[in-house]
């Protein structure tokens, strides 16, 4: 029996997105995509997609955010709207 | 505005629930995805490739053509970077650092490079000297994290991973030397020209050993053809052709991801960054 651990990571991922598209810091979206990329990766895992989440730990999570920290760091750190 | 765009976000959300409605349950054994292909993989991979990984199998050899013009997006995707983003004007301000005394020299308005030497070192306008225990943290973890990448790579027919993967890993190993040391350490190491050679020639191996197939006799990227060529169990060749297939994608993934990181980090200009 695993499914409290599907509903406990589904919840992650809903507050993930949303923390991420209301954060006015550009530098802490990244951070929760990261996050956010993570919590994908644990729920491909306990589906059994293993390729998949591989993939979402090494891209998603990992070289995507480093690609967002840099794009923040060569343009401004906030948000206009 | 902002609002009518609420409401559409919230009718096309509303929508695509009420379509997942219809969907088959997860794991379904009776949903159309798991009667018809499913079966044939399941049962006729190892017979046919000898590779453990179905998903492996499936991804370089049945469906090796999308793997095939993948590769070559994430080739156009780098390139696209470069071009975008690259900018070959000289700096005119330039910053030296006397390495015994640590005085900074400011150059301005210089129109040529100057000639320096040893004991001067070309710095970042923001110079921070980069921490001891950072540098050597990431020193001992570099090693370690690409032959992981290797590991990867090579096992990617046996375990969960492939060219992709490992690339990726491989890739961010680079980024980690640029972020704990800086920018010009791994431009130094790697200069910009292997990198794009190696993402050109990652996409040629998988062309190439696809292409290979057809004078041997058999249809592009049909690997059974080249049992001739290669030594051990006929029986293993098509494992053979995948693990030469995602080497070659591992090795145009990596340089892509540095290209990347390069380009943003340093607005084109290859000299100063994260």
């Amino acid at each position: 029996m695993h499914w409290p651990i599907d509903l406990i990571v589904l919840t992650f991922v809903i507050f993930c997105a949303i923390a991420a598209i209301s954060v006015k810091d550009l530098l802490g979206t990244a951070i929760l995509f990261g996050a956010y990329s993570f919590m994908m990766c644990l729920l491909w895992a306990i589906m059994g997609a293993v390729d998949v989440a591989f993939t979402e730990a090494s891209v998603g999570a990992g070289v995507s955010t480093v690609f967002f920290v840099a794009a923040v760091f060569r343009t401004s750190r906030r948000t206009k709207d | 505005m902002k609002f009518l765009g609420f409401i559409v976000v919230c009718l096309t959300g509303a929508l695509l629930l009420y379509g997942t409605g219809q969907f088959p349950a997860w794991g379904d054994p009776g949903s159309p995805a798991s009667t018809h292909l499913s079966n044939y993989y399941i049962e006729k991979t190892v017979e046919q490739t000898q590779v453990p990984n179905i998903v492996t199998a499936v991804l370089a050899d049945y469906r090796g053509f999308d793997t095939m013009f993948e590769t070559s997006v994430i080739f156009c995707a780098g390139l696209t970077c470069f071009l975008l983003l690259r900018d070959f004007t000289e700096k005119k301000e330039r910053f030296y650092r006397h390495r015994p005394t640590g005085v900074i020299l400011h150059v301005k308005d210089s129109e040529k490079v100057l000639k320096v030497g040893k004991e001067f070192e070309h710095i970042d306008k923001d110079f921070v000297p980069s921490d001891l225990i950072i540098k050597t943290v990431c020193r001992i973890l570099i090693p370690f994290i690409q032959i992981y990448a290797l590991y990867v790579v090579a096992h990617g027919d046996f375990s969960p991973g492939g060219g992709f993967q490992g690339g990726v890993i491989f890739g961010s190993s680079l980024i980690l030397l640029a972020i704990s040391y800086d920018l010009k350490t791994l431009v130094e190491r790697i200069k910009e020209k292997v990198l794009g050679i190696f993402a050109a020639v990652g996409v040629l191996i998988y062309v190439g050993i696809a292409t290979i197939c057809m004078p041997m006799g058999g249809n592009f990227l049909n690997y059974g053809m080249l049992a001739p060529l290669l030594p051990g169990d006929p029986r293993h060749v098509r494992a053979l052709g995948m693990l030469g297939v995602e080497i070659g994608v591992g090795l145009a993934v990596m340089a892509v991801m540095a290209i990347i990181y390069i380009n943003i980090v340093s607005e084109g200009r290859h000299d100063e960054g994260l």
